[in-house]
């Protein structure tokens, strides 16, 4: 079988599992959405709010499903020796590790969907306006979250220690990006930090999209940020990779 | 020795270090295609970092190895899929069903055997529908026996492959070894059970230390160090001697008690098992 097609069977076997995993499934799919439904109803009318929120929460929604997940995927499976197995086997680690990534892609694909439907159908958010820069904003966000995951999941010691570490990151980075709430009068420290960071960025591109309906030239700043991550992430991932 | 065209496993001079530690320091051997191999020795005697520059897995430091014909060190998918991998400890993803594990595994080999057929040949029928999550130990070893066995591997590598079982389990694990053995398999077992290697070998190598020590058949490395231990009783004290040549030595000692009118009381001549050798080439240092 082609690399492309072990991948495919990866993926698929990925996907079988992975509702089986409530807590996984919890953590890195509900919780984003139950957030975006009780923050938004806290906020119900409040038009200004939710054009800020629907775009944070998707951006949110992109680094839940990967970065998060793919930490703690990646620390589990190295823990538990399965990286190990893989790795004595025919399988390309492109066509398994690729499995595993289209599986968080596709995580995080849903998840934006989700999430403009729900801002639409529930809290009258209008339709997004740039369809490809929201295509590709999610798409990059995916690539950089991604990878920033697989590399974050390097610096892991053990499984125990994963949500520490996996939360010291994504906590704070939610709340300084402006998920919530605008970061335009966030204390110039903690701007620069968001500014510095890849998730500010991306939720400013997928506002664009969704709200203002600027493309990716108008963002293009934003994009280059991001895109620098996802090439920081991937030369990381790579590098520093450990099959056991 | 096996011939060079039949030879499936071939070791020189290998050497491993971790910085200043040597592991390994210098292990030679061939495994014949078809052959059970036992590689015996205490825990960190350096048999699974062997093992596992066999396998792929690490980088030597010097010497040459070939397996199948193959560098392992350079990961040839030609390679890995004739080879089957079990390791001393490795999970697989707890929600999966053994079969759904057996079959993905499957997809992965270009000739694999059928996933029912090497779930029954390991012997695990009955937990075909149930989750990895809910095995017993010795049945999730022989998931790994299952999954390692699926690509139908002409060498399998059997690092501890009982360590943990239940002796109905370690039974069952004995025949599918005996049964690679009747397809003509080539295994490489690890172990650090004397009955178990005894069993199931046709050569066993001992390791200690990072070199190998003694190699030869069970039969033959019972008796190789040459020694026969001649025991009797004196005077109520049990005396032993050990001797290369116990013909020589029976003669004197039976020839002197004739003389002294006495009887040599539970005389045994006996050739140390592969126990004693085995305690004897290991456990020196604690002697000592």
């Amino acid at each position: 079988m082609t690399t492309a097609g072990l991948l495919w069977r990866q993926f698929r076997f990925e996907r079988r599992l992975f509702w089986r995993n409530p807590s996984a499934a919890f953590f890195n799919f509900l919780l984003p959405l139950i957030l975006l439904l009780l923050v938004a109803s806290a906020f119900a009318g409040d038009a200004d709010e939710l054009e800020v929120l629907i775009p944070g929460i998707a951006g949110m929604g992109v680094m839940a499903t990967t970065f998060t997940a793919l930490a703690f995927n990646l620390t589990y499976l190295r823990e538990q020796g399965v990286l190990k197995r893989m790795r004595g086997t025919p399988l390309p680690a492109p066509a398994y590790l690729g499995g595993l990534l289209a599986n968080a892609a596709v995580n995080a694909v849903v998840q934006v969907a989700l999430v403009v439907a729900i801002g639409n159908l529930l809290y009258d958010v209008p339709w997004p306006k740039e369809l490809l820069s929201l295509a590709v904003f999610t798409a990059l966000g995916v690539v950089c979250f991604g990878s920033l995951g697989v590399a974050f999941s390097h610096a892991i010691p053990n499984f125990d220690s994963a949500p520490a570490y996996v939360n010291a990151v994504f906590l704070p980075v939610i709340f300084i990006s402006g998920v919530f709430y605008s970061a335009d009068s966030l204390p110039p420290v903690l701007d620069a930090a968001a500014q510095a960071l890849p998730l500010k960025h991306l939720v400013d591109g997928l506002s664009g999209a969704i709200v203002d309906g600027t493309g990716l030239v108008d963002n293009a700043a934003a994009l280059a940020a991001v895109g620098a991550w996802a090439a920081a992430g991937m030369l990381l991932a790579v590098r520093y990779f450990r099959w056991e | 020795m096996p011939g060079v065209s039949d030879v499936a496993i071939e070791v020189s001079g290998l050497t491993k270090s971790y910085g200043a530690v040597e592991a390994v320091r210098g292990i030679s051997f061939a495994v014949g295609r078809g052959e059970v191999f036992g590689l015996l020795g205490p825990n960190g005697a350096g048999k699974t970092t062997t093992v596992e520059i066999l396998e792929g897995y690490r980088e030597r430091t010097g010497g040459d190895v070939r397996v199948l014909g193959f560098d392992p060190e350079r990961r040839d998918p030609r390679l890995q899929e004739r080879v089957g991998i079990v390791l001393q400890s490795a999970g697989f993803y707890p929600r999966a069903t053994v079969r759904e594990a057996v079959t993905h595994f499957a997809g992965v080999y270009p000739r694999p055997r059928g996933a029912e057929e090497t779930i029954s040949l390991v012997g695990l029928e009955e937990k075909a529908g149930a989750r990895v999550s809910d095995l017993s130990g010795g049945q999730r070893r022989r998931l790994d026996l299952a999954l390692a066995l699926v690509g139908d591997p002409e060498l399998v590598f059997l690092d501890e492959p009982t360590t943990g079982f239940d002796p109905a389990a370690r039974r069952t694990a004995w025949g599918v070894v005996r049964k690679l053995r009747d397809l003509g398999k080539t295994v490489l077992l690890t172990t650090h059970y004397l009955d178990e290697a005894q069993a199931l070998s046709d050569r066993v190598a001992i390791v200690k230390d990072g070199v190998i020590v003694a190699e030869g058949r069970p039969d033959e490395l019972s008796a190789t160090p040459g020694r026969y231990r001649v025991s009797y009783e004196s005077a109520g004290r049990r005396v032993e001697l050990e001797t290369d040549d116990p013909t020589d030595l029976l003669h004197r000692l039976t020839g002197d008690a004739l003389a002294r009118g006495e009887q040599l009381r539970g005389l045994t001549v006996s050739r140390p098992t592969l126990e004693e050798v085995y305690l004897e080439l290991t456990e020196e240092d604690e002697r000592t």
